[in-house]
């Protein structure tokens, strides 16, 4: 309490003062034209925000001086006071003449006020303009507006602002602290605007650059952390689009070409439920999350019948369950491609999915990457529970382990088939909903995943969830950390030829099944 | 593997069999020269119908390189259409190097797209393909030396079954990628085209085209003799024996790997010869060449003929295309249907294919 009223008692005369200087300055604005010139520079001088609309009046020629002398500022038919923004009467005003010296110390004034303006978008775009201009007169007003910003991007921006002032400044401390300052950042900017100083101030170039290397240090830091979350987030996609071929293929041993297609289906459910909620207000928001499990019926209802009508009719004999799936994932494209055209449907992102988000040493990152980075690792998560936890699981396993056994223990092994295969397709619809948010919704949707997903599960290790995991997740990142030296395309041609080489050291995978198991 | 692939079928159906072959070699033979006749012949086949059936000739040579491997050595490959587009491109590069100043551009060595984006020297993996004879055999070695190193990999750590074919179909996307890129030195993904002459003669003359057909028909004969005569002798024998126990030949003392590796090289070589053969005769080779769905057709054909049997290799190779080339102008939005319906209908009820259903019905007559 003590400490409040001190503060303010702190806060009371500076105020004062300002108000008295800002009061003070006002009534030159309507004197001559030097008295004009003098009081814009004071009000620019002051940096306060409540000068900009009365200077922007003035440049406007809706300044209005009143018979009392008080200044009004015209609004189309009405007026208000300048200042308090009271209603005036504007039948005895006229307006304040300016000519085009005034204008012109007007508009260099405004300028540098926007930095202290209230709409943020007009600050940022000040602080650029003043970085870009970089003259050491700005220096004061770029301290007075860091004092009073609290937009933490914008801040960023007005001390690279004035960090390059401060190295245009004509004395060598004022240039030094610029160099901390810059060197304290991690843009590329502020490494350009240093090296170009370089050049200018041989005086100062091992500071300069000792700073460059201390940014580049930084920059290195930030790309390598960007690289490593996009390596995550390809590999999350990944994990999503394999996670159904590992129930399917890994643990149950059933080739299925037309995973892809499942996932293809999941994303068009997306699309049909979006436009079938966008006619009920109350649901529109939220028909994406509404869409994980109408994919997951749709896409299990698909497999479901997949297997009790035609796989159930090859088991043990993998390459002809691999061409008939292959065929019905044909079938399924061409008629999804006559039901909804060939063309991309659009699928539209919800809010909170939109924008990107900052972390620390300016790392970016896309909401909706990261939305899928965490649904994959929750999709996840419910698959080894159901797996581990349920009844369901529970037969599943049994079945697979030894399907006469289980048969004799009372297990009906057919409607285990089915379920574990319905399972395994549903996870595809839903990896299908996420990738609607970030690929295009096209017939061939699917047919991009489907060798990437063997890749992951033949990697990491067939019949097992966490090599399914950890190979996605290591596909992701080693195609993200290749890209920059190799392309995007040489990149994935190198990661396939790696992983035929990683088979020859090990043929069942990372994450190889021991025991028993191994032998089927 | 419940279904006997190797039984072999009744004499009398070996020996129409034979004769069908010949009635239908002969009939194939007579083509460019009923072309040949005046337009209002009775007997005048158009150009549309022979260079469609050279083409299907080259599928055919294509079919029967599959089933040597899948048929005979158990090997589904998902990625021979990658040897059969290695084939058409070193072809392609020899027609390339045939036109010489003759391009948009006038270079007096180096193809038009190379010019396009820059090229000051002739890459060194192109020194050569001006020689016919180097040529054609690049054509074989190329598809030859990739079989033999990805078929050595994947033989050699028992990589068998589903796992070999995923991983050839890996390995056709990988290079359908790799050949989209421009700076590959292969012309990205618009291929070559724009051919002008081979050996002298000048391409889209119906002597040319009579030519290439000749060629395709003489090559899928000598495809057809080879294999036979190979699936004869002990070595096919052993082939089979691997194809239907693996395991069993190997305790028997065979040396699965090199079994199966030479059946894979030969097999990727009358590919590519396949792909070399339809270069010239469409006119243009890309990247699309490579994609795994033209491997997974290929398969298909073998699949309706009926694998395990040379003929049926080439007769699913035929009547595939020709339902697939009628269908695609009469309603093109069914082909695909049709073409997955094959998949799913010959994998239930048709395992041994169209000749297998003629061996069932022949039986069923004489019983």
């Amino acid at each position: 309490m003590r400490l409040l009223f001190l503060f303010l008692l702190l806060l009371v005369p500076a105020k004062g003062r300002a108000q008295d200087a800002f009061g003070a300055a006002l009534p030159g604005l309507a004197g001559g034209f030097a008295q004009q010139v003098e009081a814009a520079e004071r009000l620019g001088a002051l940096g306060d925000p409540r000068a900009v609309p009365i200077l922007r009046a003035l440049y406007d020629g809706r300044l209005l001086r009143g018979a009392d002398g008080a200044l009004l500022i015209r609004d189309g038919e009405r007026a208000t006071v300048a200042v308090t923004g009271a209603a005036a009467d504007a039948a005895e005003a006229e307006q304040v003449r300016i000519n085009n010296r005034v204008r012109a110390v007007l508009r260099g004034v405004l300028g540098r006020l926007s930095l202290v303006s209230s709409d943020p978008a007009e600050r940022l775009a000040a602080a650029e303009a003043v970085f870009r201009s970089r003259t050491a007169e700005n220096i004061p007003l770029l301290e007075a507006a860091l004092a009073r910003e609290n937009s933490a991007r914008i801040r960023e921006r007005l001390e690279l602002a004035l960090g390059a002032s401060r190295l245009a400044a004509g004395d060598d401390a004022e240039r030094r602290a610029g160099i901390v300052a810059l060197s304290a950042s991690a843009s590329t900017e502020a490494r350009s605007v240093l090296l170009e100083a370089r050049a200018a101030v041989p005086a100062l170039s091992s500071e300069i650059d000792a700073a460059v290397a201390a940014i580049d240090r930084r920059l290195a830091v930030r790309r390598a952390a960007e690289t490593f979350f996009q390596g995550l987030s390809l590999g999350s996609v990944l994990l999503l689009a394999a996670l159904g071929l590992a129930v399917t293929f890994g643990v149950m041993g059933v080739i299925n070409m037309a995973h892809g297609e499942f996932v293809m289906l999941g994303a068009y459910t997306t699309f049909v439920m979006q436009e079938a909620l966008r006619g009920i207000p109350a649901l529109a928001p939220w028909s994406l999350p509404l869409s994980v499990p109408a994919a997951f019926l749709v896409a299990a209802a698909c497999g479901a019948a997949m297997e009790r009508g035609l796989i159930r009719h090859l088991y043990g004999r993998p390459l002809e369950t691999l061409l008939l799936t292959f065929g019905v994932g044909m079938m399924i494209q061409q008629a999804v491609r006559l039901v909804f055209g060939a063309q991309n449907r659009e699928v539209s992102s919800p809010p909170w999915m939109q924008g990107t988000l900052e972390l620390a040493f300016g790392v970016t990152v896309t909401q909706n990457r990261l939305w899928i980075l965490v649904f994959s690792l929750v999709v996840l998560g419910l698959t080894v529970a159901a797996i581990r936890l349920t009844r369901f699981g529970l037969e599943m396993r049994a079945v697979t382990q030894n399907r006469r056994i289980a048969a004799a223990m009372g297990i009906r092994t057919g409607r285990v088939d089915a379920f574990t295969f319905a399972f395994g397709s549903g996870i595809a619809g839903i990896a299908g909903v996420a990738l609607s948010q970030i690929d295009n919704v096209s017939p061939n949707l699917g047919t991009g995943y489907i060798i990437d997903s063997f890749m992951v599960v033949v990697f990491g290790g067939v019949g097992s969830l966490a090599g399914t995991l950890v190979g996605a997740m290591s596909l992701g990142v080693i195609n993200k950390v290749l890209e920059p030296y190799a392309g995007v395309v040489l990149a994935k041609v190198f990661v396939l030829v790696a992983i035929m080489l990683f088979i020859q050291r090990r043929p069942r995978g990372l994450f190889a099944l021991k025991g028993r198991a191994a032998e089927q | 593997m419940s279904v006997a692939l190797s039984a072999p079928p009744p004499s009398r159906l070996r020996l129409g069999l034979r004769a069908g072959l010949g009635v239908a070699v002969l009939l194939l033979a007579a083509l460019p020269t009923l072309n040949a006749l005046p337009a209002d012949h009775a007997l005048h086949v158009s150009d549309f119908i022979v260079s469609v059936t050279g083409k299907w000739i080259c599928y055919a040579i294509l079919a029967l390189s599959l089933d040597l491997a899948w048929g005979y050595a158990g090997i589904l490959s998902l990625g021979h259409g990658a040897f059969f587009a290695l084939g058409g491109y070193a072809m392609g590069m020899h027609l390339m190097r045939l036109i010489g100043p003759r391009g948009a551009y006038g270079h007096p060595v180096l193809p038009d797209f190379m010019v396009f984006l820059g090229y000051t020297d002739l890459p060194w993996f192109w020194q050569g393909f001006q020689y016919f004879p180097y040529a054609m055999l690049m054509v074989l070695l190329v598809p030859g030396a990739l079989a033999l190193v990805v078929g050595f990999l994947a033989f050699r750590s028992r990589i068998t079954g589903v796992y070999l074919s995923i991983l050839t179909q890996a390995m056709t996307y990988a290079l359908m990628l790799a050949f989209f890129r421009n700076d590959m030195g292969f012309g990205g993904n618009n291929g070559f085209t724009d051919f002008k002459e081979l050996l002298g003669m000048p391409l889209g003359t119906p002597a040319a085209r009579a030519m290439l057909f000749y060629a395709s028909l003489v090559a899928l004969v000598g495809s057809f003799l080879i294999c036979a005569a190979l699936t004869r002798t002990k070595y096919g024998r052993v082939l089979t024996a691997i194809r239907d126990a693996e395991s069993r030949a190997r305790f028997l003392g065979y040396d699965t790997t090199q079994h199966k590796l030479f059946a894979f090289v030969l097999s990727a070589m009358l590919a590519g010869l396949a792909g070399a053969l339809y270069v010239p005769q469409v006119g243009i080779i890309n990247p699309g060449e490579f994609s795994p769905g033209n491997s997974i057709e290929a398969v298909i054909w073998v699949a309706v003929g009926g694998r395990g049997t040379l003929a049926g290799a080439v007769l699913g190779a035929f009547s595939v295309n020709a339902l697939k080339t009628w269908l695609t102008s009469a309603a093109p939005d069914l082909w695909l249907f049709v073409l997955g319906g094959l998949f799913v209908a010959v994998t239930l009820f048709l395992p041994r294919g169209l000749i297998g259903l003629f061996d069932r019905l022949r039986r069923r007559r004489a019983s």
